[in-house]
């Protein structure tokens, strides 16, 4: 195990580097006038372009600048605002909302995902499977932003269940709930679809036959042996979804006015100001090329057949 | 991009072959021999779809959203960009269907005609990425080498990013107003989904192009002499097609959603272009005074979305070969 | 023990048979029909016999097994008549929980494809010391214990070191013996094989073979074989019951049916081994291929690929009859077939 851990771990060093040149490239390297678009369509002041071509060593070649910024990259230097306001900083006074809206939307997403996929597979056929069905079909087709502004409406607005929106440095648990549902709809339907697949598959395999004439009560049987074996493709599955919820993070955040790192990538576009959407995106690039490598680790724990691949 | 194995598998049960005669004992084979493989599952395919309601309603829905994005005159007479404040968010009537949105304009109208603006950025994002994909992916699996160590480096970094992230910075770096022309904004989004977008098509090719390469009857074939592209072309795209299409199928809502998206955020199309995202994204300020705004076409972008996505399940209904 | 004793409906009534099956029927409900799996089948096991079930894909035999376990997969299937008496107690007539009492402790089964029979994401001691922790309340350290003397009595080499290790570790003879030794864990008194070593080599298959006929003389468990496999039959049964379309065509004791079938159905399997001394001359074959489940053939079963069908064979289905020296057929010309009739045309 240890020596898959090492491999996967050196395979990450090329992704991240190629990963980065690559974004580098598109951003900085690309076109014609680099700051096209670092100040919107408008064209920047003269006093930012050349401090900004002075830091970021425009005028060397490519590979070299692409070294020093890695290397500023490294010392945590990400750019600054308009304002002079290191992009780092930003990032760290909001990064803790963002955090807690993930991780109470990856709980959303997996606890009411897996029961409600698990519950469908072994009613299958039945009403319970028909609704999971039908609804998990209607929330992925709603794209999230519309989700957001439906709940919002309904539940904060007219109904006055949740809070409307969540600002603010510390904004409450309850206030992030609804935030958090709208940006786990999509990812908690694909989860219930896909553990229900999975585990209808599973129920049918032969193992389970095997489990059933060993006498085990039934369930033992699904809860155990079957379960096991229906969390490998969930959980790879949510390792590729992460992306997208990063990406529905910007949107919901926006929607709710939370001030994580959405909220501050979401108005940045609006104010277009681009070095604080090419850092900050870049960050959860980052972040979301690590938690793929968790996630592949999780495999690896969870499937003793590619430990030794 | 999300994953797309989300599934509405209906129970397939053993079909009796119509016709059996008695005295052979009831089993007739299931390709009439002399028929080329290919042909068979792409004809029985199609068999299993026409009976398929999923399928049926969801095609229907498709044809019907290409009509209107191909022939929007036909739907409405009105013209989507012509506004009156004078009617600013006044609600659904006779006259105006759906009602009209804040600048005073016709919903019924800019909703029909901007289902123009995304389906032609799904058809044209999925061309794409299947053409660039594919071709990668072919050639990467097939040659194989230094090659396919190289190709796929690059697929593991470009997969890397996740498409909307990915989007945003695109498009955040490359930027369009109002003044930029129609057709450069709209390349400028499809490109930029593609270029994120085609790792997953090229991952599916490459393993199916690998598949069949020692295949038997692929080894069979070069020793008989054929060259590389005859076998790619007799052997390995059949092959490879079921599941690109069954991908692409669903891709296409994938990138229908995302350029919502990016519209919703002012970064994807822009005005005048009539696009749902950025009709949507200007609701949303009214919303509680004037849902009609949201609603239509919200549920217009939904329901196209829907669509591709049941189509998308019974196609691979259609063509899994597990199920067969 | 004789060999009356051991068949239906030539029982003493102070003797009851271990594991008797009677009557039994089990059909497919589908959407496009039902499938007649099992059609009356009745057969019986005693202690420390061994019974053969032979028949090809779609005879039914698995389904008559998976129907004494009780784990025939319903829907579709469903047992529709019949019973099945474990020491006299009728097990259909159970509810599921109660009839689960009986699994894995009293009748264990084995099946064919050990690799996919067995849980892959768990180690083979955890899945044998299952039988221990839920069955019996034995700690896991008590289990693993029990897990390895189990497995040294399968005969796996360096059971301590590989307790620890995953199925797709081992290869397919050591992972049937795995099944085996979980199956055997609690001593049950009937242990069914489900063409054990069907996709196993000749080599190995001889070596689960032998293993199988030693434990049952260490314990005495009665042991049902099913298995499609002529060879396999003759070293380790004492009696064959024949199947086909889901109806048995023949009971006999394994010696007297090789010597003498009395079923063309059986004439034809034997005649189509191929043999050594025929060598150069046409392999001969059943004509034809299997009913279709959900349109059995009026009449005699068999009748549509029989060399000796006659218009009753057609009109009339044989029952199982009593055939000279406690034998049974169901077959209108049973005693033909006896007296020695050859199978194949005449050249």
């Amino acid at each position: 195990m240890g020596r898959y851990v090492a491999r996967r771990l050196l395979q990450m060093i090329p992704v991240v580097l190629g990963t980065t040149f690559v974004i580098y490239t598109m951003v900085w390297a690309l076109p014609a006038n680099p700051f096209q678009g670092k100040c919107g369509t408008r064209p920047c002041p003269e006093r930012y372009v050349a401090a900004m071509t002075e830091k970021y060593n425009l005028n060397d070649n490519l590979l070299v600048q692409y070294g020093k910024y890695l290397g500023s990259l490294v010392q945590g230097d990400f750019g600054t605002t308009f304002s002079g306001v290191p992009v780092l900083d930003e990032l760290v006074r909001t990064y803790p909302v963002t955090v807690r809206l993930a991780f109470l939307a990856i709980v959303i997403q997996v606890v009411i995902g897996m029961a409600a996929g698990v519950l469908a597979a072994l009613r299958r056929g039945g009403f319970a499977d028909s609704l999971v069905l039908v609804s998990t079909l209607a929330v992925i087709s709603i794209p999230v932003f519309v989700i957001g502004h439906l709940m919002q409406l309904t539940l904060g607005i007219n109904w006055g269940i949740f809070p409307v929106t969540a600002r603010g440095a510390d904004p409450s648990w309850y206030s992030l709930v609804m935030p958090a549902m709208v940006l786990a709809s999509t990812s908690l339907a694909y989860v219930a679809r896909l553990m229900r697949a999975t585990l209808v598959e599973n129920l049918r395999a032969d193992y389970v036959r095997t489990a059933t004439a060993k006498g085990l009560p039934r369930a033992r049987v699904v809860g155990v042996h079957t379960v096991r074996n229906s969390l490998i493709p969930v959980i790879t599955f949510l390792g590729v979804d992460f992306g997208a919820l990063l990406g529905g993070a910007i949107v919901t955040e926006g929607i709710f006015g939370i001030g994580g790192v959405g909220g501050l990538i979401f108005r940045s576009i609006n104010l277009q100001e681009g070095a604080v959407v090419t850092g900050a995106v870049t960050v959860l690039v980052l972040i979301f090329l690590l938690v793929n490598l968790l996630v592949d680790l999780l495999y690896a724990a969870l499937d003793p057949r590619i430990r030794y691949g | 991009m999300a994953s797309v194995e989300l599934t509405t598998r209906t129970r397939r049960v053993s079909r009796t072959r119509r016709g059996e005669p008695a005295e052979s004992g009831g089993y007739r084979p299931r390709h009439r021999a002399g028929r080329t493989r290919e042909r068979s599952l792409g004809r029985d395919a199609w068999d299993e779809l026409r009976r398929n309601p999923l399928f049926i309603v969801s095609a229907a829905v498709i044809v019907l959203l290409v009509l209107i994005a191909a022939f929007p005159g036909l739907f409405t007479t009105l013209d989507p960009t012509r506004c009156d404040l004078n009617f600013s968010r006044q609600a659904p009537s006779a006259g105006a269907w759906f009602g009209y949105d804040v600048q005073g304009c016709d919903i019924y109208a800019r909703t029909i005609y901007g289902a123009r603006a995304s389906i032609l950025v799904g058809v044209l994002t999925t061309t794409a990425v299947v053409l660039i994909g594919g071709v990668i992916g072919a050639v990467a699996g097939f040659v194989g080498g230094w090659v396919d160590a190289t190709l796929s480096r690059l697929l593991e970094i470009f997969f890397g990013v996740p498409l909307l992230l990915g989007g945003i910075l695109l498009l955040a770096a490359f930027p369009s107003d109002t003044d930029t022309p129609w057709w450069l904004t709209l390349t400028k989004v499809v490109l930029a989904l593609s270029v994120l977008g085609w790792p997953a098509v090229a991952r599916i090719m490459r393993s199916t192009v690998l598949a069949v390469k020692y295949a038997d009857y692929v080894v069979a074939a070069r020793g008989l002499g054929a060259r590389m592209g005859r076998i790619l072309w007799r052997h390995v795209l059949p092959n490879a097609v079921a599941p690109v299409i069954v991908y692409a199928t669903i891709a296409l809502g994938v990138f229908i959603v995302a350029e919502a998206v990016l519209s919703y955020l002012g970064i994807g199309l822009q005005p005048p272009i009539v696009s749902w995202g950025v009709d949507i994204s200007n609701a949303t300020e009214y919303v509680r005074q004037s849902p009609h705004l949201l609603i239509f076409p919200g549920a217009f972008l939904s329901l196209t979305v829907l669509a591709f996505i049941m189509l998308g399940d019974a196609v691979r209904d259609a063509l899994d070969p597990k199920l067969r | 023990m004789a060999l009356a004793e051991s068949l239906p409906s030539a029982r003493p009534a102070d003797e009851t048979p271990l594991l008797e099956v009677e009557d039994l029927h089990v059909e497919f409900r589908t959407r496009d029909g039902v499938a007649n799996a099992v059609n009356g089948v009745s057969y019986s096991v005693n202690e420390g016999e061994t019974l053969a079930v032979l028949g090809e894909s779609g005879s039914g035999k698995s389904v008559t097994a998976q129907a004494i376990m009780g784990i025939v997969d319903s829907p579709p299937g469903f047992v529709t008549g019949g019973a099945v008496r474990y020491r006299g107690q009728d097990l259909l007539a159970m509810r599921d929980e109660e009839h689960r009492a009986f699994r894995g402790r009293s009748i264990a089964m084995i099946f064919q494809d050990a690799l996919s029979s067995l849980n892959p994401v768990f180690t083979v001691g955890w899945q044998i010391g299952e039988m221990f922790r839920i069955h019996e309340g034995l700690s896991r350290k008590e289990s693993k214990a029990r897990a390895i003397e189990l497995m040294e009595r399968v005969r796996i080499p360096a059971a301590k070191e590989r307790v620890n290790d995953y199925p797709h570790e081992f290869s397919g003879g050591m992972r049937q013996r795995i099944m085996i030794a979980m199956a055997i864990a609690l001593d049950p008194d009937v242990l069914i094989a489900d063409e054990p070593t069907t996709a196993l080599d000749v080599t190995v298959q001889a070596q689960i073979m032998g293993l199988l006929a030693d434990l049952q003389r260490e314990s005495r468990m009665g042991l049902i074989l099913i298995t499609h496999d002529l060879g396999v039959v003759a070293d380790v049964a004492d009696k064959i019951s024949v199947m086909y379309a889901g109806r048995i065509m023949e009971h006999a004791a394994v010696r007297e049916v090789y010597a003498r079938p009395a079923h063309p159905y059986t004439l034809g399997l034997l005649a189509s081994i191929p043999r050594v001394d025929l060598k150069g001359r046409e392999l001969a074959s059943i004509k034809g291929l299997p009913p279709n489940l959900m349109h059995i053939p009026e009449g005699c079963e068999f009748n549509p690929r029989c060399e000796f069908a006659q218009q009753v064979c057609r009109d009339v289905r044989p029952p199982l009859n009593p055939v000279a020296g406690g034998r049974y057929s169901a077959c209108h010309f049973a005693q033909k077939v006896l007296d020695g009739s050859t199978w194949g045309a005449v050249p």
